[in-house]
């Protein structure tokens, strides 16, 4: 087997380069400036988060990923405003985030659709509770619908829908408050691959076309190429970053990419940060006690 | 035929339309079916003799119910003696009417006229009844609904409220039957008291717990999509919690049937069960059943309605729970 030769990640053509120097001249929305988190449960004491600092552009698509029990999730519900933090700044705008609000909107990994709200109901819940009128609120609502193209299940209850339009009602519901920047942890976590692309496609779409800042977590290594400019890799115990990888896939992009050299660079880069070749940990491995005996008429899989 | 039997017993498979009415009907059916049985094929159980003829026996008299170990050894007697026989047929206790005598029961419940000037009519009776649940239900769950979404929702009121909830709802309610007659008088106010006492305390945990067990990931939806306080409690967690508030009231409503017996024989009796405990002292057994079946009857069609109604009122629940 002939071994293909990979370009580094780090190599960048012109057009990347120019993109990126452009995408670090914009206003700096987000920021997280020496940000920990300490759960004290009775367990003991866990440090989720240490020393994060990152700063997000307006507009930029961010993905985070990490070992499952890096932080992530404790990372994106800070920023959401559902965890405390335990030292450290998050400044939105310049302005210090303590506590939940309309201008940061939220998709979950589960299913968190109000049931007994119809999918019309759902996307105007923001809106109303803000103060604005019903019946504008219902002429915003049925736009943002258009826009995840569910027109036809305005009236329909969350349980009558799959899990991918589930989730682009989600979608609809958090971008209806016009937020400043989308936070997402693992919204298509729970989708088949063939869902889970066209949901992948849905958002790349939703955010060329408007004003939004894009966070997102996930733990599939393609998706976090296919749909970030910039990657936040965290590493486990304790959260840390490990490093910020800038994606040298031009822009826009569509699936052909993820054959392209830089595509799998990337990936390659991130194979290696996240399962780290040497670190075979010795007690986890299967136990390969012969339970059923293997008869001689297929003594072996090769 | 084992296809059949295979469909009928599928683990956790709902039946087919036709098949699960049939089954329900069933349900109905086979306890009538044991009932006729029992009342109406004498070799069953029929443990005693109704007199037809007293024959030479003394204290025999017609219509008179004796056991059947008791008529056989008269019986012999009489033979040995060579005096005139008594004769019989056997019969069920006096407290085993059979199905036709409770059917007549009960409509002729409706139509005798109260023994004393002072009792009930039976529809009256029922009447009464029904409007001390009504009440006392209410008067409960428009305190006791609240408080428990309260305590559900902000520990604070947890605290503040359940431990003594929880330690009063041990007392017995009918215990409180004489204080409630001291303290309300004695007409329908301390029945209903005893009601509220019976259906109060439950409610409160029972709300609390369902209102704990709305899913949180909701509420931090909600707030991300800039919830304030009182919007979280009226938007969220109330219809969050309504179906299964519901189904819990259903359940509570048919505890609050089981407290009326205690509520009516407090202060002056009146009410469906007070009708029972008189028409058992005078041994009309097959007015006890007609009115037992009423509470049934009465109980189980409002299930139903509110069954209904639930169905109505939140379409989202329908195809959720089968889904
Ligand atoms: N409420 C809590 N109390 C105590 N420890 C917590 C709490 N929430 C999270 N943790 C711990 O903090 C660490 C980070 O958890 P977090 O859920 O953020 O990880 P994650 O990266 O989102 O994982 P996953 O990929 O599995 O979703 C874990 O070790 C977890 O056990
Ligand atoms: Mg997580």
């Amino acid at each position: 087997m002939t071994k293909i030769e990979l370009p580094s990640y780090l190599e960048q053509t012109e057009d990347v380069k120019d993109r990126f120097q452009r995408l670090k001249a914009r206003p700096v929305i987000l920021e997280i400036d020496g940000l920990h988190k300490d759960f004290e449960s009775r367990q003991g004491h866990v440090t989720a988060l240490k020393n994060i600092n990152f700063e997000v552009h307006r507009r930029e698509f961010v993905c985070v990923i990490g070992p499952s029990g890096c932080g992530k999730s404790t990372l994106i519900r800070i920023l959401a405003g559902l965890e405390n933090k335990t030292s450290g700044k998050v400044l939105l705008d310049g302005k210090d985030v303590s506590e939940p609000g309309p201008d940061r909107g939220m998709v979950f990994q589960g299913y968190t659709l109000f049931p007994w709200l119809t999918v019309k109901r759902n996307v105007m819940f923001g809106l109303e509770a803000r103060g604005q009128g019903k019946f504008s609120s219902e002429e915003e609502a049925r736009q943002w619908i258009d826009l995840v193209g569910l027109s036809k299940f305005e009236d329909s209850y969350p349980h009558q829908l799959s899990g991918g339009m589930k989730q682009r009602v989600a979608i609809a519901r958090a971008l209806a408050n016009q937020p400043r920047i989308l936070l997402m942890d693992e919204p298509f976590g729970a989708l088949d691959a063939q869902t889970r692309a066209k949901m992948q496609s849905y958002l790349m779409g939703i955010w060329q076309n408007i004003d939004i800042t894009i966070l997102f977590i996930t733990h599939d290594l393609d998706e976090a190429i296919y749909l970030a400019d910039r990657i936040l890799v965290l590493k486990a115990h304790p959260g840390e970053v490990q490093e910020v990888i800038e994606v040298p896939v031009p822009q826009p992009r569509s699936p052909d990419q993820m054959l392209s050299p830089e595509f799998l660079a990337t990936k390659k880069r991130l194979e290696d940060l996240i399962h780290p070749p040497e670190e075979e940990v010795s007690d986890d491995h299967m136990n390969l006690v012969r339970m059923v005996p293997v008869t001689d008429d297929v003594s072996s899989v090769f | 035929m084992s296809m059949a039997i295979s469909q009928l017993f599928s683990v956790r498979r709902e039946l087919k339309p036709k098949t699960r009415l049939l089954v329900m009907i069933f349900s109905f059916l086979l306890p009538l079916l044991v009932w006729s049985l029992v009342s109406y094929v004498p070799f069953i159980w029929h443990p005693k003799m109704e007199v037809t003829n007293p024959g030479s026996v003394e204290y025999f008299t017609k219509g008179m119910l004796v056991d059947r170990d008791v008529f056989e050894s008269e019986l012999q007697n009489t033979v040995k003696q060579g005096k005139p026989q008594p004769e019989g047929i056997r019969a069920n206790p006096v407290y085993l009417p059979a199905p036709h005598q409770v059917a007549i029961a009960f409509y002729t419940a409706f139509t005798t006229e109260p023994k004393l000037r002072s009792e009930k009519w039976l529809h009256e009776s029922l009447w009464d009844s029904i409007q001390v649940i009504f009440w006392g239900f209410l008067i409960s769950s428009l305190v006791g609904v609240p408080l428990g979404i309260l305590c559900g929702t902000y520990d604070f009121f947890s605290k503040l409220f359940e431990p003594f909830v929880e330690f009063f709802r041990y007392l017995p309610a009918p215990a409180f039957g004489a204080l409630a007659v001291a303290i309300l008088g004695i007409y329908s106010a301390p029945k209903i008291a005893i009601i509220f006492i019976g259906t109060f305390f439950q409610q409160v945990l029972i709300v609390s717990n369902t209102t704990r067990k709305l899913d949180p990931s909701l509420l931090e939806a909600a707030l991300t999509l800039g919830a304030k306080r009182t919007t979280l409690l009226f938007r969220v967690v109330v219809p969050g919690i309504i179906t299964n508030l519901y189904k819990d009231l259903r359940v509570l409503l048919g505890w609050a049937w089981t407290y009326l017996i205690v509520a009516e024989l407090i202060g002056a009796s009146s009410g469906i069960t007070w009708f029972i405990t008189q028409q058992a002292r005078y041994k009309n057994f097959d007015n006890v059943y007609a009115a037992i079946m009423m509470i049934g009857i009465l109980g189980l069609s409002i299930d139903i309605i509110l069954a209904w109604l639930g169905r109505r009122l939140f379409p989202w629940e329908r195809e959720m729970a089968k889904s």
